[in-house]
């Protein structure tokens, strides 16, 4: 991330530090793809109105997480302190840090959902979902008059049964 | 022959595209992709151009396709069809201001949207100063549709007399409440009725800047809306040159992070700001120092794509509609389980029996009504012997309820209230800001005390005062309406259903 330039203010003493510790080798630890990744969010990202959320977003695309490594570059190219840029990452629901398994069911949780056996689902896939499969809490999709429903792979599916569960699930499985 | 699928994401989510697709391989066939009529129960709804006007089959799966082609040369009925959709009852029985356009184009058709009316309030209200334009708003009576229910023609007034250099629009568009969809329904399905309305608005207090915060759960409507802020800008209605008027409005769309309190409105302005989403104490009230800590209007998607219509017909118009003061229409969200779930943009004043009964069905299980969530997840829980009350502001309120975003979420008898209370508690404690000790740590004790109350023993009157007490320090210590009303759910459950707690059951209410 050499090519980064500081947007300094007055912040001179603590700006150096960023400089060191981002100009400097622990940025190595990302790989080629992630650099890739965070250097791109930066440049399309860094001048926006409150652009640490749409910068983090843009990384997440990329990637499916946000490198902890990464969060010295991006504080740098923000002027915000690294544990600023810690705190929003940490804060919010969707960054993940580590990269998720080769599936991702995001399964609503909320009320509507639970109205139509939700809880049921949620169970069925702490039994049986395989070791490939990231499964997380959603807190509405708004298909919530087809409930329950879920994002599977980025894809959303309404009036889901343990049936259908257990279809996506098999399908998971013919894609080993 | 021409068909109609909509693209909307609950109809996409139950198989709409692959429908589309097995239409689309039809040569005869001339498939358009449209907004949803908010009939989900049956979607996909296939809509087929007659000379009578449009008739509807669904819900249709692929499978079902090649058949109802088949009839459809023959003039055979189909057992899916559902005659003319204009005279299906469950329409017929609505009056859609904001949801006029609900299934009739492409979402994006911008020829389609000036050729319904479109664009006729933004005219209007170029004629105007931003003085008469807020005093039309006010007229209207129209007020915030996010839940809070404030005179949005007020904020505007106190944003247009604050004077500054820079002013923003704000859109809500966190929609987190369980049970609602009105608003990713407007910006997946008529995004240019929000877009004029902010326009107005920014027009209305001196604002050439506006904001739209998305939630990242709804994929769709962020892809559609930015569509169309292109679209918009490049036809010259968004932009440094409105409509040729020399007046200039500008639209960012921001996408949030899965966090609910960024539908509180502070949280919001943070997160927009690129922060945390902590809550900030009011005042300074937003409408003073807002986002970028300038003079902003907030408002909700529903609020913001009703201003067209007050624009173009009129408040006095606008204020005809609905009861006390509760003025023009609501589009209710009747969702969880219910038979005929869907959109129902009514007047104020219908009750929720004829909401859940008259358009609903009952239950799509066929089990009884036990309790429903009116508002949300901070909203109270009421007892099917509670179903009469009006649905208007003050009027549901003196009854215990709380209308909100319009929201409607029914359980049938096999509900547990008391694992309800427990999820109100857990879901406050996963989404608490953290900002006040009341949500932060009175949310996570709720749960422990809760599940000590329903495991029973010999100090379940101790439990239940902590309880009582909890709620209490919750309601009245809480920053916002996130620890401030997440009592709200857990004592209308005791209340009501003390039984699922392990309690003496509750009498019946008076009828």
């Amino acid at each position: 991330m050499r090519d980064v330039q500081p947007i300094w203010t007055n912040e001179a003493s603590s700006g150096a530090l960023h400089r060191v510790r981002c100009a400097g080798e622990s940025i190595v630890s990302l790989s080629a793809l992630e650099n890739t990744a965070v250097r791109d969010a930066i440049a399309a990202c860094a001048h926006l109105a409150g652009a640490c959320l749409p910068l983090l977003h843009h990384v997440h695309d990329a990637l499916g997480y946000v490198p902890p490594a990464a969060v010295p570059a991006i504080a740098l190219a923000l002027n915000l302190s690294q544990a600023d840029v810690h705190g929003v990452i940490s804060f919010y629901h969707d960054f993940r840090s580590a990269p998720p398994q080769r599936h991702v069911v995001r399964l609503c949780r909320a009320e509507a959902c639970q109205a139509m056996g939700g809880e049921a689902l949620s169970l069925q896939l702490k039994r049986v979902a395989p070791p490939d499969v990231t499964v997380e809490p959603v807190y509405c999709l708004g298909l919530c008059a087809s409930a329950p429903a879920a994002m599977i792979d980025g894809k959303l599916v309404a009036r889901l049964s343990p049936a259908r569960l257990d279809k996506v699930l098999t399908g998971f499985a013919g894609q080993r | 022959m021409r068909v109609y699928v909509p693209v909307d994401a609950a109809a996409r989510a139950v198989g709409a595209d692959d429908v589309a697709t097995a239409l689309g391989s039809f040569a005869a066939v001339d498939v358009v992709r449209t907004s949803s009529r908010g009939m989900f129960w049956i979607e996909p709804l296939v809509e087929v151009d007659t000379p009578a006007g449009r008739v509807a089959y669904g819900p249709v799966a692929t499978e079902d396709v090649p058949a109802l082609i088949e009839s459809l040369r023959t003039g055979a009925a189909h057992p899916l069809g559902h005659g003319l959709i204009q005279t299906h009852p469950w329409l017929a029985g609505q009056r859609r201001l904001t949801f006029a356009r609900a299934g009739l184009h492409d979402p994006l058709d911008l020829g389609a949207y000036a050729a319904t009316g479109g664009w006729r309030g933004l005219k209007a209200a170029l004629q105007l100063d931003g003085a008469a334009i807020v005093e039309e708003v006010v007229r209207s009576g129209l007020r915030g549709r996010g839940g809070a229910a404030f005179p949005a023609g007020i904020k505007w007034r106190t944003v247009l007399a604050t004077p500054a250099d820079q002013k923003y629009i704000a859109c809500n568009a966190d929609e987190g409440d369980s049970g609602t969809f009105a608003d990713r329904m407007v910006m997946e399905g008529d995004p240019y009725l929000l877009i004029e309305g902010m326009i107005i608005a920014g027009l209305a207090v001196g604002a050439d800047q506006g904001f739209i915060y998305i939630r990242s759960e709804y994929p769709d409507a962020e892809r559609v809306f930015g569509e169309a802020v292109r679209r918009a800008t490049s036809a010259g209605f968004l932009g440094p040159n409105v409509l040729d008027s020399g007046r200039a409005f500008a639209l960012h769309l921001r996408r949030g992070a899965g966090a609910y309190i960024c539908g509180e409105e502070t949280a919001m302005l943070e997160s927009l700001e690129g922060k945390r989403g902590m809550v900030r104490p009011k005042p300074p009230l937003p409408a003073v120092a807002g986002l970028f800590g300038q003079p902003t209007v907030i408002n909700n998607v529903l609020t913001l794509a009703a201003i067209p219509t007050i624009l173009d017909q009129g408040g006095v118009f606008y204020a005809e509609f609905g009861m006390g003061r509760s003025r023009g229409t609501l589009p209710f969200q009747l969702a969880g389980n219910i038979k005929h779930g869907g959109l129902i943009e009514v007047p104020f004043g219908l009750t929720l029996r004829q909401l859940i009964y008259d358009f609903g069905g009952g239950t799509a299980t066929g089990r009884p009504v036990r309790a429903v969530q009116v508002g949300g997840p901070l909203g109270p829980y009421l007892p099917a012997a509670a179903l009469d009350t009006p649905l208007d502001y003050e009027a549901f309120a003196s009854a215990g309820g709380m209308i909100g975003h319009g929201g409607i979420v029914v359980f049938d008898d096999t509900v547990d209230m008391a694992v309800m209370a427990r999820y109100a508690m857990e879901f406050c404690a996963i989404e608490s800001c953290g900002k006040c000790t009341p949500c932060r740590i009175g949310s996570v004790r709720g749960v422990e005390v809760i599940d000590r109350l329903v495991a029973g023993g010999p100090r379940r009157d101790a439990q239940l005062s902590l309880l009582r007490d909890l709620c209490d320090t919750l309601e009245q210590g809480s920053l916002c309406a996130m620890g401030g009303m997440t009592p709200y759910p857990v004592r209308s459950a005791l209340q009501h259903f003390p039984e699922d707690f392990g309690l003496p059951k509750a009498p019946p209410l008076p009828a």
